[in-house]
């Protein structure tokens, strides 16, 4: 393990401060404001979804900005991540507009999918995201599969395959790993360990406390960062990259981190126990990013608010957008299957 | 020159393979010195020629299904096979919900161009090394199915399958490959063809007449094609003439090629190794049914396997797999 106690604030500050003098201040608050990007989007989501003016279903990213943000900020444009069914951190962080999301989520034919995806399959392979894959685990075999392709045509690129605690339990994570490691993938497996797979603890359905660990098993390379924390994320993520570019093989990063909403739809978390909430609570990523930005100058409080209200306006527009966009006719349904033939009838 | 399934597929791999350099093979003990070139020698000594691009793979298929998925998605070309057809149900989740479906969830934006090769057939190896899932895959929207019964269309059909753009599922039966050696099967049947010394493909989606007739068209792939041409043979002594209808892909069928026949011949008889549960016959026979039901003379008639796995014993395995005697005495029955 790299840091061997994630939580030592003074490792920490000394990752910020490089952080943030490696980004620079207008990258560092990009980061920031793609997280409140996240939050309020999916607040408003949550919203229109108890109003039923959207369709579907909704696994919400709330509290786990810091992941996606601080990841998708270490790669290249040319990158690609894989990611799961809750994908709308992921999407937003690697650039997918907030209109073709919002359309998607509506089941419009602008939507990132033309309205085949759906809220859990969310995703835009030219701007790098495979659309998400909502069965647990199966984004890590494909996210190792792209990173595949790259080596076997030298490219210098790197792929990411987003999971939870949970996926860490499928079989396609095991075998995964193995063959990313016996074969040197340019490949990091970021595990967002949010402590619960929808109403169960990882206490239950594992003895590791370090999802990390399990990496020793096939002789990779391991970290683990502060899920809360963008800079940190930042600086494990871009670390694996960069090993991985170099040929120097894949790395299996563990993200601590919590949901601040329930695993889907109306779940109300009656499961998690008040104090384990409030803990995580004060953890809030937004927050902490905030405080630093603002300790180090980069950020004045009273900004704060006008980037709140100017993404409140994006997310205005994504609306209008996907409620005035086109629904799919009935016949679109025979679009899209195959590149070569006809869907026969 | 005359070659065997077995090396009409490792011909059109190679072939391929040198005009393309993002073909590449991934699978279990297909590249191993010494080894056998996958269970039944199809990719052996291409390890030689091909260094990087004969993968061999942990016991993982669907892990390495997977990372088929994913290279093929990054512009690749990946032929993955599994050791026996059984297996693919190791890797199925990664061909029913991420291959077949990720262009379909895309929006069309992405392409999966994956080839899936597996053996199938009834071989003296119990329940677990037998099945014909071919039926099991034709109810998934997004594969396309070959099922090459000579090499000639083994060849010929695996550089079609190559090519396409589209995921790729071909069945090989055991018993055609003519695998030489050590991997040597008994009660093979010589599927072995003169292949031109050209570049062709065989469509896919084209089926073909193996026999012309005109009393009753016979429908059937691989092995049971074999055993129906038998069974024609046997029946024109009777004076029953056979057509015998080999579909070589069974998605999207050439349902066209079986209307044209089934409207001459008025009968129909789908002969299948698999279950008859939810088989091939079944959709075949309801397609027969919806198109031209006033065409036919007499029920379709579907000989298939019991609706049990594949037992061990070899008598209650040769009675499993419908021989040609039992397409004879079936189709014989049609005509008393």
């Amino acid at each position: 393990m790299k840091k061997s106690e994630i939580d030592s604030e003074k490792i920490k500050e000394d990752i910020h401060k490089k952080v943030l003098n490696e980004i620079g201040e207008q990258k560092a608050l990009e980061m920031f404001q793609k997280m409140i990007e996240i939050r309020q989007f999916e607040e408003r989501l949550k919203l229109l979804f108890l109003e039923g003016k959207m369709p579907g279903t909704i696994h919400q990213y709330i509290g786990m900005e810091a992941c996606a943000v601080g990841a998708c900020s270490a790669l290249n444009d040319d990158d690609v991540i894989a990611s799961t069914h809750r994908p709308n951190g992921h999407a937003i962080a690697k650039g997918i507009s907030m209109d073709e999301l919002m359309a998607e989520l509506y089941g419009k034919s602008t939507g990132c999918c033309k309205g085949k995806g759906g809220a859990m399959h969310v995703g835009d392979i030219n701007k790098g995201m495979l659309p998400a894959i909502a069965i647990v685990g199966g984004n890590i075999p494909i996210a190792a599969g792209m990173a595949l392709a790259f080596q076997l045509r030298k490219e210098p690129r790197v792929s990411l395959s987003f999971f939870g605690d949970g996926a860490s339990n499928e079989g396609t994570f095991h075998e995964t790993l193995n063959m990313a490691s016996i074969w040197n993938l340019p490949v990091v497996f970021i595990c967002e360990n949010n402590h619960y797979g929808a109403s169960t603890s990882v206490k239950k359905v594992m003895k590791v406390e370090n999802i990390a660990d399990r990496a020793c098993a096939y002789l990779m390379r391991s970290d683990i960062a502060d899920g809360m924390d963008v800079l940190d994320v930042y600086y494990s993520t871009k670390e694996a990259v960069d090993i991985a570019r170099n040929n120097g093989g894949p790395t299996l990063l563990e993200l601590k981190t919590f949901r601040l909403c329930g695993h889907s739809r109306r779940d109300p978390n009656n499961y998690m126990t008040k104090e384990e909430i409030e803990y995580w609570k004060a953890k809030d990523p937004i927050n902490l990013y905030q405080d630093f930005l603002i300790q180090e100058n980069v950020l004045k409080i009273e900004q704060v608010e006008k980037i709140k209200e100017m993404v409140e306006e994006k997310i205005d527009k994504a609306l209008e957008f996907a409620e005035n966009s086109p629904e799919p006719k009935p016949e679109d349904i025979y679009e899209d299957l195959y590149v070569t033939m006809e869907v026969p009838r | 020159m005359k070659l065997s399934i077995a090396e009409a597929l490792r011909k059109a791999i190679y072939d391929e393979m040198q005009r393309d350099s993002n073909v590449f093979c991934m699978g279990e003990d297909i590249g191993i010195p010494g080894g056998y070139g996958g269970a039944f020698t199809v990719t052996l000594g291409l390890e030689k020629d091909f260094r990087d691009r004969i993968i061999d793979t942990p016991i993982s298929e669907e892990g390495f299904f997977g990372i088929a998925c994913g290279a093929a998605i990054m512009g690749m070309r990946p032929i993955v096979d599994v050791q026996y057809g059984d297996f693919l149900m190791s890797a199925a989740d990664q061909i029913v919900n991420e291959i077949a479906k990720l262009r379909y969830m895309s929006g069309g934006k992405l392409k999966v161009p994956i080839v899936m090769r597996a053996p199938v057939g009834v071989t003296g190896r119990g329940a677990q090394h037998a099945q014909s899932l071919e039926p099991f895959f034709l109810s998934c929207p997004g594969l396309k199915i070959v099922a090459p019964a000579t090499a000639y269309d083994a060849y010929g059909l695996l550089k079609a399958a190559i090519r396409d753009d589209d995921p790729v599922l071909v069945f090989e039966h055991k018993l055609l490959y003519g695998s030489k050696g050590p991997r040597q099967e008994s009660g093979v049947l010589d599927a072995s063809n003169e292949i031109p010394d050209e570049d062709y493909i065989v469509p896919i989606g084209k089926g073909i007449i193996r026999r012309k007739g005109k009393d009753v068209t016979i429908i059937a792939s691989l092995l049971m094609m074999h055993f129906s041409l038998m069974a024609a043979d046997m029946l024109a002594k009777e004076g029953i003439d056979c057509e015998v209808i080999d579909p070589r892909t069974l998605w999207p069928l050439d349902i066209d090629l079986i209307l044209e026949s089934v409207k001459k011949t008025g009968r129909v008889v789908i002969v299948e190794e698999s279950p008859k549960q939810g088989g091939i016959g079944a959709e075949i026979g309801m397609q027969i049914n919806e198109n031209i039901l006033d065409y036919l003379i007499s029920p379709i008639i579907r000989i298939a396997a019991p609706n049990t796995p594949v037992p061990f014993a070899p008598k209650m395995e040769k009675s499993y797999v419908p021989q040609p005697e039992k397409i004879y005495n079936s189709i014989k029955s049609l005509f008393q």
